[in-house]
């Protein structure tokens, strides 16, 4: 049996977006601080309770009707100051009524939830702070654990999140799906921060092995709800999702029993999430109608080709040419690493010694380890140099690690 | 930085080559554009030119159906690159596998930029 100081935090963390988000539904984007207020005190309150009195049979239905009530109480102050004492102060009467909706359903949550989503991706707010936003109201992050993600600190995510916020009260951001149109168009600032909120955790330098799979899992959660909702159903959607699911599917298999970071070549693919692996199929079985290949269709496309172990042509060949396509539509230093890796199973290392040459990215450390591993048994000497340039420029000890296994190896 | 176009001219590949081949085609084709495109210089993959549903309006609004010379290789698609000069664009040029054809030429034209 859970205690309540086990149980509370992670309460939090699974219901805090959730009320946090169905409030501002009913009180307006204006009064999201008001409505995070209401979500603290509604767990402080458990604080308080349950360790006297005992953990309520239905915990989550308790948050709700406390959260509820405390915002009852919240509107009627409101509507009180408005009614009858701000007359008084502009001599003008209130015609607000005190009609309250705070609908904590199922579908109340998830819509909220959506329409917050949607709220945070505003073009207006830097993407930075839309991941730090989508992380404080919609998957209860604290604010240590967000510095913890982007090694920052808390005084520079907090500013960040102070100016987020006020930036959604000046553009006047509503809670509302966008509608037709321009659901296309927002839906691609959405996936992009869900993408890079993703990214975050599978690629962050944090130790923080549970973190890491936590913000994963926050990413593949909105994206899943996003699925489920008529409009936002898309192609893209379901073909981002496949991607997370193909990446996670590596969760077990990533680190040792001390805790360190296993590279892809040395995994043991026996640990591999089949279950996920399946999942991901689905989804990019689902996501292949329209006629538009997106950047997450093929970056779905190569991560599931990584689900089969074994080297064989073919497999490096779709890959080869899922990175010409990608590269087509978007250029990232990453993927011209990928491709000219690729292009080394394909065409031998020689052909992708002298690509790699030309991408000009002297500047990363990825590209010096891709040249390391190149060289190796053609040019030992030359590898060597190149891995020792590449642990020189890394910044972080996992990759300061990796680059010292290669070197070992050598 | 310059943008330069490169225009293929060649022969309409599907009256000389199995699918097998043109499919071959298509693959190198993608290697050499992935290969600029993994250096940041690709500007666009521009579009293939239809051999089909093709005519030429001269003088006098004269319409003539294709081929449009007395030569069998026709423009028959562009892309468009970065460069820092003419003669890398030149070096980008001289990967395309059109030119494994004999007769087939790409043309690299600096695209002119108007200063205002």
């Amino acid at each position: 049996m859970t205690g309540p100081q086990e149980l509370i935090p992670h309460l939090f963390r699974t219901e805090a977006g959730r009320i946090t988000a169905v409030l501002c539904k009913s009180f307006g984007l204006d009064h999201l601080e008001a409505a995070e207020d209401i979500t603290s005190e509604t767990f402080m309150a458990a604080l308080d309770a349950w360790p006297r009195k005992g953990i309520p049979e239905n915990p989550v239905a308790w948050l709700y009707a406390v959260a509820k009530n405390k915002a009852k109480n919240h509107l009627t102050r409101q509507h009180l100051f408005l009614k009858k004492i701000a007359p008084e102060i502009t001599g003008q009467a209130s015609t607000e009524t005190t009609d309250i909706d705070i609908d904590l359903s199922d579908n109340g949550i998830t819509d909220s939830q959506l329409q917050m989503l949607f709220a945070i991706c505003h073009p207006s707010i830097p993407a930075e702070a839309q991941i730090a936003l989508s992380l404080r109201i919609l998957c209860g992050f604290g604010i240590e654990e967000i510095a913890n993600a982007f090694l920052s600190n808390k005084e520079t995510i907090s500013k960040r999140l102070v100016r987020a916020k006020e930036k959604l009260r000046a553009e006047k951001v509503i809670l509302a799906f966008p509608s037709g149109e321009e659901t296309g168009r927002r839906l691609e600032t959405v996936l992009t921060t869900l993408y890079l909120l993703y990214s975050e955790g599978y690629y962050s330098a944090t130790q923080d092995a549970v973190l890491r799979e936590d913000l994963c899992l926050e990413a593949m959660r909105l994206t899943y709800l996003l699925i489920r909702h008529d409009s936002t159903d898309q192609p893209m959607v379901n073909a981002l999702l496949a991607l997370m699911c193909f990446h996670s599917s590596r969760f077990p298999a990533r680190k040792d029993s001390h805790g360190e970071m296993v590279l892809y070549q040395e995994q043991d693919e026996s640990l591999w999430d089949q279950e996920l692996i399946a999942k991901g199929a689905y989804y990019l079985h689902r996501a292949s109608t329209g006629k538009n290949a997106s950047r997450y269709h093929l970056e779905a496309a190569i991560a599931y080709w990584h689900t089969i172990k074994i080297d064989s042509p073919e497999k490096w060949e779709n890959i080869l040419q899922l990175y010409n396509q990608l590269l087509q539509i978007e250029y990232s230093p990453i993927a011209a690493l990928n491709r000219t890796f690729a292009l080394s199973k394909t065409k031998g290392k020689k052909a992708a010694i002298a690509a790699a040459e030309k991408l000009q990215l002297t500047g990363n450390h990825y590209y010096h380890t891709l040249l390391g591993e190149l060289y190796t048994d053609i040019d030992n000497q030359q590898a060597k140099a190149s891995f020792q340039t590449a642990y020189d420029m890394a910044k972080t000890a996992a990759d300061k690690q990796a680059i010292r296994r290669k070197m070992d190896a050598l | 930085m310059k943008e330069f176009i490169l225009i293929f001219r060649h022969e309409d590949g599907s009256k000389i080559a199995s699918p097998e081949q043109i499919q071959v085609w298509m693959k190198q084709t993608m290697d050499w554009l992935g290969g600029i495109a993994a250096q940041n210089k690709l500007v666009s993959h521009g579009n293939g030119l239809s051999f089909e549903d093709s005519k030429v309006v001269r003088h006098n609004n004269i319409v003539t159906n294709g081929p449009f010379g007395e030569i069998r290789e026709t423009i028959g698609g562009y892309v468009i690159v970065r460069a820092e000069s003419v003669e890398e664009a030149v070096e980008f040029a001289k990967g395309s596998p059109v030119l494994q054809g004999e007769g087939n030429s790409v043309e690299v034209r600096k695209i002119a930029t108007h200063e205002f």
